[in-house]
C-alpha cells in the first residue's frame, strides 16, 4: 500500500456521527430516520420566526460520553456558535455548532494500525452541533426537493490530528470510532443512512520531510469501503501532479464512487466566510463535575478492554476473543450464554460458528435465546443429544423457537441410552449383515464403525453411539 | 371585571377606540378583523383571569394565532405564525384580549416607527411628530387611549423611547424574565418584550403576567412571575443614583429642567439621591450598533423566500431568489444593517469590531455593578434627550436617529430592568424619566416609579 517513489501521505479525518436521541438537538420532533419528507418538522428546526433552540440533555449526555469514551478533556464551559451560510435546507440561514470553545478536546483513540500493529489516533477536538436538511436533486426533474426532518437532528464531529499514514490506516482508525461508538450507545454509526459521515484531509510529503504538503479536503464519501478508495485516488493523484512538476491546490473535492474519482466542489460552493459567533440564543454549557462522573458511570467496558479480560476470564485465544468482542451485543449475548451455565470454550464455539453464521443470514439478528443455547450445550455435553442432532435443533429453534429439550423430543432426535433398546437395533443389524459379521470374526475389526453407522441408520440417529459400540463389542466376541 | 357581558362590552368599545384611532395608522389589524377576533376572544376569555377582559394591543413582531405577523416588513406580508409567543398566550390564559397588531420599524430597527414597510405612524398629540420607536404604534394606542396597555419590545429601548415621546409608561424588565419564545429576533442578546400603561400600575400588571420561566426559551431564567408591589407610602431607604454621564451639556433644557424637578421629588419622598458614574456610557451607542447588527444580521438570515413570506420572484437560481426576495423584501435600513452586521463578523474584522463590541459592553456592564455594590438602589434619568421629533427630521441621518437611543441602550447591553414614566411636558410634547433598577428587582423599580407617579406633575410644561 505504500506508494513509490518515497512519498509518505498525511491524513486527517473530520467525523460527523449523529447521536442516537429519540428527539432532535433542539426541539421535540423525532430525529428517526425514513419519515416521509417534511413530516417530523416543528417551528424550531423549521427555523420559523420567533422560534428559539432548547438544548436536548440526552444528547449533550450522549456527547459526553463519547468525549470521554475518547479520552477527552471535557470543557466545564462550551459555548454555541453560529455557522452562518445561506443553503435551502438550513432553514435558519446558519448552523448551531460549536467553535471557539468545543465540548473537548484532546483525546486519543488507539488502533491496530495494518501497517504499524498498535498505533494511536489524536482527537483533536470533539463538539456538538445539529444536522441540516436534505436537498434532494433527483426526485424532480430539473428541481430541487428540501428534506427538513434531517434539520436539527444531533451530531458530534470528531477531528483527528493529521495521524494517518495511509488510507487502510485510516479505514481501520474509522472501524475503530465506529466500534466504540456503538459499544457505549452513542450512535448507530449506520453510514448508508448518514449517521456517520467523514470528511478527510489529505497532503503528501517526499519520506523524511517535516513540514506538512499541502492538503485537499475529500468530501462525499459514502461507506467504509470508499475511504479507502477515495483516500487512494487522492493520494495518487498528488503525487502524480507533484512528479509531474504541478502543485497540489488548496481545495475541497467531491469524490465519485461511480468513476472512483475526485472533482473539485464548484467554486461558488467554496471559500465560506461562515462568520462564527456565539449562538445568543443558547447559555454557554456548563458541565459539573457530577454530571461528568453520571456520563463516566453510564460507560460501558469499551472493546479493548472487553477483549483482554474476555481471554483471561474465559481462557479464549485472541482471535475469539477479538471476534467476540467485535460488536457488543455479540458480546453481551455469548456472556449471557455462559451465565446461563454453558461451557466457556463450546459457548465460544457455538456463538463464532452456529450463532454468528446464522445472524449473517438473518439480518444480525440472533435468533436463538442465550438461555436456549446455553440448554443445547449442556443436552450435547449431557450426551442427549449429538453434535449433528443439536445443530438441527439449533436451526428449529432459530426457525421456530421453543425449548431445545423439547424441540429435540418433537423431531426425535433425542439420543436413546437404554441399552434394552439399542441392543434390540444391534441385533437387527447383525442379522441383516451376516457377511460382515463373518469378515468382523475373522479380524476384520475396522468394521466396527460401519456398524455403529448402521445402528445409528436403523435407530434413525437416536442410538447413543457410544453404548452401541459397547453393545455391538459384546455381541461380536473376536 | 367577571361577567361575561362586560367582557363584550370592553372589546367593542376597545375596537371602536381603534378604529377611531386610524388616523394615528398605529394598528396594522383591519377593523373588520379587529372588530371579529375581539367578540370572539371577549366570549372565549376565562373571567376568573387576573386581566379578564382587557384589551391589550401586540407589537407586530411578536406572533399570535389571531392575527398576521409581520413584524413592519414587506418580507414578511401576510404571515401567519403557527404559534404563538408565550407572552401571548400568557396573557390570553390571565383573560386579557389581543386587540390586534401594531405598527412598528421593519424588525424592531429604528427609533420612530418611520421604518415600516406598512407607512409611519403619528405621534398622537402632534401628527408631525413620531411616536418614537420602534415599538411606536402600541404606544401611540396606548398614549391615544384606545387601549389600556400594550406589548412591545427592545433591543436598544424600544419600548421605553416611545414611552417617553408619548408620556406613558414602558418599562423593559430584565434580560431573561419574560420569555423571547415567539419574539421574532432582532438582537437575541438584547430583545426582550416590555409592556405600556397609561399607569404604572397598568404595565406592571401585565408585565406581572408575562413574566416567569418557559421551557421554550434556554435565556429565560428560572423564576416564577413578577410580584407586584405595593404603592409605597415614601422612598425612606432608597438610595437613588443619578449618573452624570446622562446629563450632558447638550441636554435639551426642559428635558434637564422636568428632571430636575423629578429628583427634588425623589428627595421629598425620602430617597437619598447620589450623582454617581457610568465611565464607559459613552462606548454603548457604538457597541450596540455592532453587536445589535451582528446578530440581526445572522436572525434576518431564515427570510429566503424559499418557506414563508413573499417570494419576489422570476429568479433563475437560488441565489438570484435569495437576492431578489431580501434585495425587494427588506426595507434601507434593515439592509443596512444586516450589511453592518455582516461586515463585522467577517473574518478579519470579527476581532477588532464584534470582540471589541463586547469586551465594551461587559465594561458598561461593570460599571452599573460597581455602582449598585456601592449600595444605589436604583438610577434615575432622563429616557430621552429631546422630546419627540419631527417625522423624516432624522431619517436620512442614521447616526442622528441612533442618538436619540443614547440612555436607553445601556440597559439592554447590560440586560437590567428599566422603565420610563412621565415626568412633564414641553409645548405640549411628553417629557420621560428613566428609572434603572437591579436584575430581576423589578419590584423595587416599580415601588419608586408609583411613588414618583403620584407626585409629578407629568401634565405641566415644565
Amino acid at each position: 500500500m505504500t506508494p513509490a517513489g518515497g512519498w509518505e501521505t498525511v491524513i486527517g479525518l473530520e467525523t460527523h456521527v449523529q447521536l442516537r436521541t429519540a428527539s432532535k438537538m433542539f426541539c421535540g420532533c423525532s430525529a428517526a430516520f425514513g419519515a416521509p419528507p417534511n413530516t417530523n418538522v416543528c417551528p424550531v428546526c423549521l427555523g420559523l420566526p420567533g422560534a428559539l433552540p432548547v438544548p436536548n440533555e440526552q444528547a449533550l449526555k450522549l456527547a459526553v460520553r463519547a468525549a470521554l469514551a475518547l479520552g477527552c478533556t471535557l470543557h466545564p464551559k462550551s459555548v454555541f456558535a453560529r455557522k452562518n451560510y445561506f443553503y435551502p435546507d438550513l432553514p435558519k440561514g446558519y448552523q448551531i455548532s460549536q467553535f471557539e470553545q468545543p465540548l473537548a478536546t484532546q483525546g486519543a483513540l488507539s488502533y491496530v494500525s495494518p501497517d504499524r500493529g498498535l498505533t494511536t489516533a489524536s482527537i483533536v477536538r470533539l463538539h456538538v452541533e445539529e444536522d441540516a436538511g436534505k436537498s434532494l436533486h433527483d426526485r424532480f426533474p430539473k428541481e430541487t426537493a428540501i428534506d427538513l426532518n434531517r434539520c436539527g437532528v444531533p451530531l458530534i464531529e470528531i477531528v483527528t490530528g493529521p495521524d494517518f499514514r495511509s488510507p487502510p490506516e485510516a479505514r481501520r482508525y474509522l472501524q475503530t470510532l465506529k466500534q466504540v461508538l456503538e459499544y457505549a450507545g452513542i450512535s448507530d454509526c449506520d453510514m448508508e443512512k448518514g449517521s456517520l459521515r467523514v470528511d478527510a484531509n489529505v497532503s503528501v510529503r517526499r519520506a523524511g520531510e517535516t513540514a506538512l504538503g499541502t492538503k485537499t479536503e475529500v468530501k462525499n464519501i459514502n461507506s467504509f469501503a470508499y475511504v479507502e478508495k477515495a483516500l487512494t485516488v487522492e493520494r495518487d493523484r498528488q503525487i502524480a501532479l507533484l512528479e509531474g512538476g504541478g502543485v497540489v491546490a488548496q481545495q475541497t473535492l467531491l469524490y465519485d464512487s461511480k468513476t472512483n474519482g475526485v472533482r473539485p466542489q464548484r467554486s461558488k460552493e467554496q471559500s465560506h466566510d461562515y462568520r462564527y459567533f456565539p449562538d445568543p440564543d443558547l447559555p454557554p454549557l456548563a458541565l459539573t463535575e457530577e454530571f461528568i462522573a453520571q456520563q463516566q458511570a453510564q460507560l460501558p467496558e469499551l472493546p479493548a478492554m472487553k477483549r483482554e479480560r474476555f481471554m483471561t476470564q474465559y481462557a479464549l485465544s485472541v482471535t475469539d476473543a477479538d471476534v467476540l468482542t467485535g460488536d457488543r451485543a455479540v458480546a453481551d449475548y455469548y456472556e449471557a450464554v455462559v451465565h446461563a451455565g454453558a461451557d466457556a470454550k463450546l459457548g465460544a464455539n457455538w456463538v463464532i460458528n452456529e450463532v454468528l453464521a446464522d445472524a449473517k443470514t438473518h439480518e444480525e439478528q440472533l435468533r436463538v435465546p442465550p438461555g436456549a443455547l446455553a440448554q443445547l450445550i449442556g443436552l450435547v455435553r449431557g450426551g442427549t443429544l449429538s453434535q449433528q442432532a443439536a445443530k438441527r435443533v439449533f436451526a428449529e429453534v432459530a426457525e421456530r423457537g421453543g425449548e431445545p429439550r423439547n424441540v429435540a423430543e418433537a423431531l426425535g432426535v433425542v439420543q436413546v441410552a437404554d441399552s434394552g433398546v439399542v441392543s434390540g437395533w444391534v441385533t437387527e443389524v447383525l442379522g441383516a449383515h451376516p457377511q460382515e459379521v463373518v469378515r468382523y470374526k475373522q479380524g476384520e475389526t475396522k468394521l466396527m464403525p460401519f456398524f455403529v453407522g448402521q445402528v445409528m441408520k436403523v435407530s434413525r440417529g437416536k442410538a447413543d453411539p457410544k453404548l452401541a459400540q459397547r453393545i455391538l463389542e459384546e455381541k461380536l466376541p473376536a | 371585571m367577571s361577567d361575561p357581558g362586560e367582557a363584550l362590552a370592553s372589546a367593542k368599545a376597545a375596537a371602536d377606540r381603534i378604529v377611531r384611532a386610524k388616523r394615528l395608522n398605529a394598528s396594522l389589524t383591519p377593523s373588520k378583523e379587529l372588530r371579529q377576533s375581539l367578540t370572539r376572544q371577549a366570549q372565549a376569555a376565562h373571567p376568573s383571569g387576573v386581566l379578564y377582559g382587557m384589551p391589550v394591543a401586540v407589537k407586530d413582531n411578536i406572533c399570535t394565532l389571531e392575527f398576521t405577523t409581520t413584524c413592519g416588513s414587506k418580507i414578511l406580508e401576510g404571515y401567519r405564525s403557527p404559534y404563538e409567543a408565550t407572552a401571548v398566550a400568557k396573557l390570553k390564559a390571565a383573560g386579557a384580549l389581543i386587540a390586534g397588531k401594531t405598527n412598528c420599524d421593519e424588525f424592531g430597527m429604528g427609533s420612530s416607527t418611520e421604518h415600516s414597510a406598512y407607512g409611519r405612524a403619528l405621534h398622537p398629540f402632534d401628527k408631525t411628530r413620531v411616536p418614537g420607536g420602534s415599538s411606536g404604534g402600541s404606544a401611540a394606542l396606548v398614549a391615544a387611549g384606545a387601549v389600556p396597555a400594550g406589548l412591545g419590545s427592545e433591543t436598544g429601548g424600544s419600548v421605553r423611547q416611545p414611552a417617553s415621546f408619548c408620556g406613558i409608561v414602558g418599562i423593559k424588565p430584565t434580560y431573561g424574565r419574560v420569555s423571547r419564545s415567539g419574539l421574532v429576533a432582532f438582537g437575541s442578546s438584547l430583545d426582550q418584550i416590555g409592556v405600556f400603561g397609561r399607569s404604572v400600575h397598568d404595565a406592571a400588571r401585565v408585565l406581572s403576567v408575562i413574566s416567569g420561566r418557559d421551557p421554550r426559551d434556554s435565556t429565560c431564567e428560572a423564576r416564577d412571575s413578577l410580584r407586584l408591589p405595593t404603592v409605597p407610602e415614601s422612598l425612606q431607604g432608597f438610595v437613588i443614583g443619578v449618573p452624570k454621564e446622562y446629563f450632558p451639556p447638550d441636554l435639551a433644557p426642559a428635558v434637564r429642567r422636568a428632571c430636575d424637578r423629578a429628583i427634588r421629588l425623589l428627595k421629598e419622598l425620602g430617597a437619598a439621591v447620589r450623582e454617581v458614574s457610568l465611565p464607559h456610557t459613552q462606548y454603548a451607542v457604538p457597541a450596540y450598533y455592532i453587536i445589535a447588527p451582528a446578530e440581526a444580521s445572522s436572525n434576518l438570515a431564515r427570510y429566503d423566500g424559499a418557506r414563508y413570506g413573499p417570494r419576489f420572484d422570476g429568479a433563475v437560481d437560488v441565489g438570484a431568489l435569495y437576492r431578489t426576495t431580501r434585495g425587494e423584501g427588506f426595507g434601507p435600513e434593515v439592509r443596512r444593517r444586516v450589511l453592518v452586521g455582516t461586515y463585522v463578523l467577517s473574518s478579519g474584522y470579527y476581532d477588532a469590531y464584534y470582540r471589541r463590541a463586547q469586551q465594551m459592553r461587559a465594561l458598561i456592564a461593570q460599571d452599573f455593578r460597581n455602582v449598585f455594590d456601592r449600595g444605589v438602589d436604583l438610577l434615575f434619568t432622563p429616557t430621552t434627550p429631546t422630546p419627540a421629533f419631527k417625522a423624516g427630521e432624522k431619517l436620512d441621518d442614521p447616526v442622528a436617529m441612533y442618538l436619540s437611543d443614547i440612555f436607553v441602550v445601556t440597559a439592554n447591553l447590560a440586560g437590567l430592568p428599566a422603565m420610563s414614566l412621565p415626568i412633564g411636558r414641553v409645548k405640549g410634547l411628553p417629557i420621560g424619566g428613566q428609572l434603572i433598577g437591579q436584575a430581576f428587582l423589578e419590584d423595587e423599580m416599580i415601588e419608586a416609579a408609583y411613588a414618583l407617579e403620584r407626585v409629578v406633575p407629568a401634565a405641566e410644561d415644565t
